[in-house]
């Protein structure tokens, strides 16, 4: 079973590559198709998958990013993405990975409490961001975000590394995570 | 100037638990709205509906009206000097109110004959601490034509009151203000929207739908099965809707409720008490056993309704009560979603 490293490839010349975990399938893409359109002097590469562990055999660039996708709708998404945590190297949670929970909004359809995504964001200590992928404006927003945190963790932004980003955004969190 | 920092950080930090952990509901409120999280964590436990204490006043017979009927759920804000004394004149009022409305444009006195007659009263006994405030009912009846007095009234509409531990929303509320968070409508939906509009006007409120989204459905489901029965009167049942193309899909799930106890006595561990893993459990266990006879993830799709010998309720804040010896512990759990939904 392979599990993913931060930094056992070498980089590509001027490229950032992240990878979307998560099962909403449709979602996913049309996110991958806003990050695409954004205006970024990198070169970006956007990988999709349902889940991870991801097949050996392909010839794959290095990952600079990986968001996993949770639906609050929908509990077999956050099954899911818990499978794939355990196929990422721990190396890889110091800035480089980071959630993404939808459906949020709609408190009606939800299975999962918000919390939970929260005690699970805080337990593996990367950034959680809300998002609802189904509108365009929205979605257009965190892809901005996800373009800003991409090139960051690709360092391809001087002076600011991936850990750098990930103390910035803590500091502004709850300061005893562990109560929740 | 390091040590400073750190030390003043410590300081500031220790305070911060300190004033949490002493904080008043009111203040724990302010302090989240401040940062912004959310105020209620889903609590990791509750405790099983048990007959209360409160509830043995109970008559069965009085309160059996409530029991086998489909009730519509409102959460509802706190009403403005409203007082038990004046219940007579809340009912002509009210009374006035839809004759008016019925006949529009037409002038109503106060105290006119009309087809139809409300009446509010108290009920007695529904409450789960002395604190709470006394629930009371609302009805629409039709008055006969004919002069004899030994004729029923017929009941076109009920709506009723009420304020099963609600602790958390009494503790910050005025003198002023009486707390009934949970509202309950059978009948016809333009005399439940006529009924809303007068209490607004007259007492300040607000009320809103109470949706019960799937996460409270499975707690429900979960604490539901916990109740001991003597005999069970209906099959375990759920509902879970499938977002597909072109219409959606319903799948239905219903157990013997013997096999659904003897599962939750598998799972559950802590007498008494409900917890969150436990809840889950139950819910994987139906999910998986599904999974491996028909190869679908139920987990990926959205419970709707649940169905016990206890209560069954719809995710669209429909909820029938089959019995009256949970009522209280069924009523308890709406009370904190409704309030829940005001915050």
């Amino acid at each position: 079973m392979s599990v993913l490293r931060p930094l056992d490839k070498q980089p590509g010349l001027n490229t950032a590559t992240i990878l979307l975990v998560g099962t909403e399938d449709a979602l996913l893409q049309q996110l991958a198709d806003a990050m695409l359109k954004e205006d970024c002097a990198s070169e970006l590469k956007i990988h999709l998958a349902r889940s991870l562990p991801l097949p050996s055999d392909v010839n794959r660039p290095r990952i600079d990013l990986i968001m996993f996708v949770v639906n609050l709708h929908s509990k077999y998404s956050l099954q899911n993405v818990e499978e794939s945590l355990r196929h990422v190297d721990a190396t890889f949670f110091l800035g480089k990975v980071g959630f993404l929970a939808m459906g949020a909004g709609q408190e009606s359809h939800c299975s999962i409490h918000r919390n939970t995504v929260t005690k699970l964001a805080n337990t593996y200590r990367s950034p959680l961001f809300f998002c609802d992928l189904e509108r365009e404006g929205f979605r257009a927003t965190v892809a901005q975000r996800l373009v800003r945190m991409l090139q960051i963790c690709a360092g391809h932004v001087p002076g600011v590394s991936a850990l750098n980003l990930l103390s910035l955004l803590r500091s502004s969190e709850n300061p005893a995570p562990e109560d929740l | 100037m390091d040590s400073y920092e750190s030390t003043h950080q410590h300081i500031a930090s220790s305070r911060l638990k300190d004033y949490f952990i002493g904080a008043t509901p009111l203040q724990k409120r302010l302090e989240s709205v401040r940062k912004q999280t959310s105020f209620v964590p889903t609590p990791p436990r509750r405790k099983i509906p048990q007959c209360s204490q409160l509830q043995e006043d109970n008559d069965p017979q009085k309160v059996a009206f409530l029991l086998h009927k489909q009730w519509t759920l409102y959460s509802l804000t706190p009403l403005y000097k409203f007082s038990y004394t004046n219940l007579k004149e809340y009912a002509s009022l009210l009374s006035a109110f839809i004759a008016a409305e019925k006949q529009k444009g037409l002038a109503v006195e106060v105290g006119e004959d009309f087809n139809i007659k409300v009446t509010f009263s108290t009920l007695l006994g529904m409450k789960g601490t002395q604190r709470d405030p006394e629930a009371f009912l609302v009805q629409i009846l039709s008055k006969s034509q004919l002069p004899s007095e030994n004729r029923e009234h017929k009941v076109l509409w009920t709506g009723w009151f009420c304020c099963i531990f609600g602790d958390s929303l009494l503790e910050t509320v005025s003198e002023d203000f009486t707390c009934v968070p949970l509202f309950l409508a059978n009948g016809a939906e333009t005399n439940t929207a006529i009924v809303g509009t007068w209490f607004q006007k007259t007492f300040d409120c607000y009320f809103s739908p109470l949706a019960i989204n799937a996460f409270n459905l499975s707690w429900m489901a979960a604490m539901w099965t916990a109740c001991k029965m003597d005999q069970y009167m209906a099959a375990t049942e759920f509902l879970w809707s499938v977002p597909c193309s072109p219409q959606s899909l319903d799948i239905s799930y219903a157990i013997h409720p013997e096999d659904a106890k003897a599962l939750w006595d598998s799972v559950h561990k802590t007498p008494g008490e409900v917890t969150q893993e436990e809840v889950d459990l139950f819910m994987d266990c139906l999910y998986s056993h599904f999974h491996r006879h028909f190869k679908i993830h139920l987990s990926a799709t959205r419970l709707v309704r649940v169905s016990t010998s206890v209560a069954s309720a719809h995710t669209d804040g429909k909820i029938k009560i089959l019995c009256h010896k949970y009522l209280i512990g069924v009523l308890a759990y709406l009370t904190e979603l409704a309030i829940f939904q005001i915050d």
